[in-house]
C-alpha cells in the first residue's frame, strides 16, 4: 500500500506492506537509523518519535496510521549545527553514555517538556520517562538534563 | 594548566545525539539475507522428528539448517575445566537443553519472510525431565551431558587446585571453635539478566579472496576474532573482526554466542552476505544471564563484634552450556574476606549445568556476590550480637597502614583507607540522625518504616591482567591519532583516552582521533570488561604519548641543532624549540615530515603489575510500607574510590549506572523459570527491568586514593557502584523491618516477598 508523510520537514511517499510498522518504515525505507529498536513489546522507548509534535513510539503503530502526518525523527530535531536545548542538555549532563536509548530517551523528553510548560518536578520527570529504558546511565543525569530544560515548577524546590 | 581531573565533555556524544550511534543493525549490506533461528520451546526434550519441507518451500527461503546438515564441530565449554562433554552443539543434535537451545536455521531474502518460515518448522520433541533448581542438579537424577557423569561442571577448591590455581582445601570442622558466636544464613543471590539496551546483532561477509569481515556487537573483538579463527579453521590474516557502536554489554557480550557466529558458516554456504539480529524476547532467553549463586554463610566471632571465623559454601548455577559463569566462583573466593581482617576462611563452590540460559559475566562477575555474602553476613551477626551494623564493620575494617595487604585467600590489596570510605559515607548520610528518625517511627509504629543499611566493599578490577595495546602517531598535520585494544561500549574513552594524550602532547582533544574495535585497524588487543580499559590500554595510550614526546624532542634537537634536555614543547602553540628561544622552532606537521618513513609514533603493550582493588562504602536508606511489603529507597549515598579520576564526569556516570543495576538486583530484577524450565520473564513486560521511577537521584561522595600500580594511579570504576549497593540496599530493607522480628529477605525484595517474611514473623504462615 501507498503511504505518505512529511518526516523531518520532508514529503515521503513509499510502498510498503500493510504490516508495516512505522518505525520499520523510518529505518529500512528511508533509511532514518537514529530511530533504534531495543525490544519488542512497547516497554523501551528506543523507537520513540514525534507524531505531529508529540511522542509516540514507532514500533507500536503501523506506517499506514502515520499516512499524512508528520513525524519528527533524532535526525529532524537540531536546527542545522544547532543542537535543540535538549540534545545540548544531554551533552552538559552527561546524559547518555552507550547512546542506544538516546534517541528516543531525547524525543520522549522534548515532548513531555513540551506538556509541562510550566516546568517540572524531579518525581514528575521520572513518572514521566517511566516509558523509556537506559541501562548505562541510571536515570540520575537524564533526570537532571530534562530539569534543567524544563525548569522548575513556580513554588516547587 | 592539567586537563587531568576535569569534567571534560564526550567527543562521542554529538553524534549521538544528533544522527544515532551506528549500531550492527544499523548496517546496510547490498545482497545481504537474514537468519532466523528456531528455538527449542522445551527446557529438556529429545527431538523425535524436525520437518523443514514446508519452511523450505516458504517464499524467499534459501536454506534451512538444522544438525543434519550443518557440520559444525561442537563449541567447547566455555567454562575454563569444565568436562568437554559439556560441549554445545551449534544446533540441537539429537536433544534440546533449555528453552531457547537452536533448533535450526532459516535463511531468506528478507527478515520478514524468514521469521514466517521458522514458524512453518516443525519440530517433534519426547519431553525429558528438566532440572532447573541448581542445588536439585547436584543430585544428577536428571543428567544433562550422561557423557559427563555429572551435572557438576567446576569444583572448587579441587579442579583448580590440580591445575595450582588455588590451594588444596579440606572442610575444617574446628573452622568455628573458640567464636563466642556463630551466625549462619542462606542467601540467593539470584538470576538476572543484563538487558544491555541494544540486542546482539552480527553480519558476515566473506571476500572473492577468502577474507572474512565479520560485524557483530561485542565488547573485545580480537578475542572474538580468535573464536572465529579457531571454530573456522581460519589463520590471522583472513579474519576481520569489528565492532562498530555497541548499545551496552555489561559483561555479557564479551564473548562470540553461536547465534552470532553462525553467519559466518551460513555466508560461507550461501556466498552471500549474512545477517543476524535478535529480538529482546529471545535476548531475554538466549543472551547469558547473570549472578545465580545460591550461598551459606557461616561467621563467626566474639560478642564484642570481633571477627574470627567464615566459611562460604556456593552453588553456582551455570545454566545449560557451561560458560564464563562456571569459572566467576573463583573471583567470589577471590574476593571472599571483603574489606575486613577474618583470621580463618574456607571457601567451596559447585558450579553445576541447569536446564536453563547459560550463565556468563554480568557487571561485578563474581564480585558482587562475594560482598553480597559478606555484608550480609555482617549484618546478620551484627543483630546477633546487638552492635550497631557500621560499628561491627568499623573494628574488623583491614587498617589503612596494612597495605600492601595479603588476604586469607591469597590476595593482595594494593590500597585503601576503608575507615575513611566508611566514615565519609555515614557522615553524608546523616547516619546518626537516620538512626533517630527510624526509632521514632519504630516507637510510632507507623507503617512506613525506615531503613538504613551499610556496605563497604572492596572490589577486583583487570583481575587477571593481561597486555594491552595503545598506540600514538602525529599525523602529517600536526593532529593525532589514537588506537587501543579496548573497545568502549558507553564508557567514554575517546575522551578519556583524548585527554590523555592532550595532557602529554598539548595537542587540542578535538585534534586527536580515536580508532578502535576494527582488528584491521588494531593489531591486537584484549576488549573492554573487568573494569581493566583505563588501568591497561588508557596506561598504554599514556605511555605512548610520552614516548612520542621523547621521540619528537630528540627529533627537534637534531633539527635545531641543540641538545634534546635543553628542548622544550610549547603545548599551547604545539611548537618544540630551545629553552629560553621560542621564535624558532618546530611545528608537530614539521617534525613528522622531518621524521621520514618512520614517522611520529609509538606503539605500547603494557602489563599492570597486577589487579587494582578500588574500595568503596554505601548506605541505602529505604522506607517498607508494612503494610503491602513495597519497598522505596529514598536515598542512596555512595563514596567510591577507584583511584585517581581522569574525567570525574565519566566517573560519576559510570557509578551511577552501577548503582542503579545494584539497586535494581536488590529490589526488583530477577529471571524465574517455572519448574518445568518455561522462562516467566521472557521480555521486557515481563522482566522488571528498572526505570526512572524506581530510583532516587544519587548522592555522591568522590574519593580519590590513588594505586601505585600504575603511573596514572587510576583503577577501574566500571563494577564498583554494581557491587556496593545491592548489599546495602537488601540489608537497608531487613533493617526496616528487624524491630518486627525479620531476619533475612532474599532479593529481589518485592512487596511479596516483604510481606510473607513479615507475616512469618508475626507469626502467620506467610500466606
Amino acid at each position: 500500500m501507498k503511504v505518505s508523510m512529511t518526516v523531518n520537514g520532508k514529503a515521503e511517499e513509499r510502498d510498503v506492506e500493510a504490516r508495516t510498522l512505522l518505525v520499520f518504515f523510518l529505518r529500512n525505507e528511508l533509511g532514518l537509523t537514529g530511530t533504534n529498536i531495543g525490544c519488542d513489546t512497547t516497554n523501551c522507548g528506543a523507537c520513540t518519535v514525534l507524531l505531529d509534535g508529540e511522542s509516540v513510539k514507532s514500533c507500536t503503530i503501523l506506517a499506514a496510521q502515520a499516512d499524512g502526518r508528520s513525524i519528527t525523527t533524532i535526525e529532524g530535531l537540531a536546527e542545522g549545527d544547532k543542537m535543540h536545548p535538549m540534545q545540548e542538555a544531554f551533552r552538559e549532563h552527561h546524559a547518555l553514555q552507550c547512546g542506544y536509548c538516546t534517541p528516543g530517551m531525547v524525543m520522549a523528553a522534548v515532548s513531555l517538556v513540551k506538556e509541562h510548560p510550566g516546568g517540572m518536578t524531579e518525581a514528575e520527570v521520572r513518572e514521566g520517562l517511566e516509558g523509556n529504558l537506559c541501562r548505562c546511565t541510571g536515570y540520575h543525569n537524564i533526570v537532571k538534563a530534562v530539569m534543567a530544560v524544563a525548569g522548575t515548577p513556580a513554588g516547587a524546590r | 594548566m592539567s586537563i587531568l581531573g576535569n569534567r571534560v565533555l564526550r567527543k562521542e556524544d554529538p553524534k549521538f545525539l544528533t544522527v544515532g550511534g551506528s549500531y550492527v543493525d544499523d548496517m546496510r549490506l547490498e545482497g545481504a539475507v537474514h537468519v532466523v533461528y528456531v528455538r527449542s520451546t522445551m527446557a529438556h526434550a529429545r527431538i523425535s522428528a524436525i520437518d523443514t519441507s514446508e519452511a523450505e518451500r516458504a517464499p524467499g527461503v534459501l536454506a534451512v539448517y538444522t544438525a543434519a546438515n550443518c557440520d559444525l564441530a561442537p563449541m567447547p565449554p566455555g567454562a575454563p575445566f569444565a568436562p568437554p562433554a559439556m560441549a554445545r552443539p551449534w544446533l540441537a543434535d539429537g536433544v534440546v537443553r533449555f528453552v531457547g537451545d537452536m533448533v535450526a536455521a532459516v535463511v531468506a531474502e528478507t527478515r520478514e519472510q524468514a521469521v514466517d518460515a521458522a514458524e512453518m518448522v516443525f519440530v517433534d520433541y519426547d519431553p525429558l525431565p528438566a532440572v532447573v533448581d541448581p542445588e536439585q542438579a547436584l543430585t544428577g537424577d536428571t543428567l544433562l551431558f550422561p557423557d559427563a557423569g555429572t551435572n557438576v561442571a567446576i569444583t572448587m577448591p579441587k579442579d583448580l587446585a590440580a591445575v595450582g590455581m588455588m590451594p588444596e582445601g579440606e572442610r575444617d570442622e574446628s573452622l568455628f571453635d573458640g567464636c563466642d558466636v556463630v551466625v549462619r544464613q542462606r542467601i540467593v543471590n539470584q538470576r538476572v539478566a543484563p538487558c544491555p539496551l541494544e540486542v546482539r546483532a552480527s553480519v558476515a561477509t566473506w571476500a572473492s579472496d577468502g577474507r572474512l569481515t565479520y560485524w557483530s556487537s561485542n565488547q573485545a573483538p580480537h578475542g572474538v576474532k580468535a573464536t572465529v579463527q579457531s571454530s573456522f579453521g581460519l589463520d590471522e590474516s583472513q579474519v576481520r573482526v569489528i565492532a562498530p557502536d555497541v548499545g551496552g554489554g555489561f559483561g555479557a557480550k564479551i564473548g562470540g554466542y553461536p547465534e552470532e557466529l553462525f553467519t559466518i558458516w551460513a555466508a560461507k554456504q550461501l556466498g552471500r552476505p549474512v545477517r543476524w539480529t535478535e529480538t529482546r524476547s529471545e535476548s531475554m532467553n538466549t543472551l547469558g544471564h547473570g549472578r545465580a549463586q545460591v550461598q551459606e554463610i557461616e561467621l563467626g566471632g566474639s560478642r564484642d563484634g570481633k571477627l574470627q571465623a567464615y566459611r562460604l559454601t556456593v552453588v553456582q548455577d551455570s545454566g545449560a552450556y557451561p560458560n564464563l559463569g562456571a569459572f566467576l566462583p573463583m573471583f567470589t573466593r577471590t574476593m571472599l574476606t571483603g574489606v575486613y581482617e577474618i583470621p580463618k576462611v574456607e571457601f567451596s563452590s559447585r558450579s553445576v549445568a541447569t536446564n536453563t540460559n547459560p550463565i556468563v559475566a554480568y557487571r561485578g562477575a563474581g564480585r558482587p556476590e562475594a560482598t553480597a555474602a559478606i555484608e550480609r553476613a555482617m549484618d546478620v551477626f551484627a543483630a546477633e550480637i546487638g552492635i550497631d551494623p557500621a560499628e561491627v564493620r568499623r573494628r574488623n575494617l583491614i587498617p589503612s597502614e596494612a597495605f600492601p595487604y595479603t588476604t586469607p585467600t591469597g590476595t593482595t590489596y594494593d590500597i585503601g583507607d576503608y575507615g575513611r570510605a566508611l566514615d565519609l559515607v555515614l557522615e553524608s548520610a546523616g547516619y546518626d540522625q537516620l538512626r533517630k528518625e527510624q526509632a521514632a517511627r519504630r516507637k510510632s509504629g507507623e507503617p512506613r518504616q525506615l531503613g538504613i543499611g551499610t556496605s563497604v566493599y572492596v572490589e577486583i578490577t583487570n583481575g587477571m591482567p593481561g597486555s594491552e595495546f595503545g598506540a600514538v602517531e602525529i599525523l602529517p598535520d600536526g593532529k593525532a591519532r589514537i588506537r587501543t585494544g579496548t573497545s568502549a561500549h558507553g564508557q567514554g574513552h575517546a575522551t578519556a583516552w583524548s585527554m590523555l594524550v592532550s595532557e602529554a602532547l598539548g595537542i587540542p582533544m578535538e585534534d586527536i582521533e580515536f580508532v578502535q574495535s576494527d582488528t584491521d585497524k588494531v593489531p591486537r588487543g584484549v576488549g573492554t570488561f573487568a573494569s581493566r580499559s583505563l588501568q591497561s590500554g588508557g596506561v598504554a595510550v599514556h605511555q605512548a604519548s610520552e614516548e612520542v614526546l621523547v621521540k619528537a624532542r630528540q627529533l627537534a634537537a637534531e633539527l635545531l641543532e641543540a641538545n634534546p634536555d635543553d628542548v622544550v614543547l610549547d603545548k599551547v602553540a604545539g611548537r618544540f624549540h630551545v629553552a629560553g628561544t621560542p621564535a624558532v622552532g618546530r611545528s608537530w606537521g614539521e617534525l613528522v615530515e622531518a621524521s621520514g618513513d618512520a614517522g611520529l609514533a609509538a606503539e605500547v603493550d603494557f602489563t599492570a603489575p597486577g589487579p587494582s582493588f578500588p574500595f568503596g562504602a554505601h548506605v541505602a536508606v529505604v522506607e517498607v510500607d508494612t503494610d503491602t511489603g513495597l519497598v522505596d529507597v529514598v536515598r542512596m549515598v555512595a563514596v567510591d574510590d577507584a583511584g585517581r579520576m581522569v574525567n570525574p564526569l565519566l566517573v560519576e556516570g559510570q557509578v551511577h549506572g552501577g548503582l542503579a543495576q545494584g539497586v535494581a538486583q536488590a529490589l526488583l530484577e530477577e529471571v524465574v523459570y517455572d519448574a518445568d524450565g518455561n522462562p516467566l520473564t521472557g521480555n521486557l513486560a515481563d522482566y522488571a527491568m528498572v526505570s526512572a521511577t524506581e530510583l532516587p537521584s544519587f548522592e555522591r561522595i568522590p574519593m580519590e586514593t590513588p594505586t601505585p600500580l600504575n603511573p596514572l594511579g587510576v583503577k577501574g570504576v566500571g563494577e564498583s557502584g554494581t557491587i556496593g549497593s545491592t548489599p546495602a540496599v537488601q540489608n537497608a530493607v531487613v533493617d526496616a523491618l528487624s524491630h518486627l522480628g525479620v531476619r533475612h529477605v532474599d532479593m529481589p525484595t518485592t512487596p511479596q516477598r516483604v510481606w510473607q517474611a513479615l507475616s512469618q514473623a508475626r507469626g502467620g504462615n506467610g500466606k
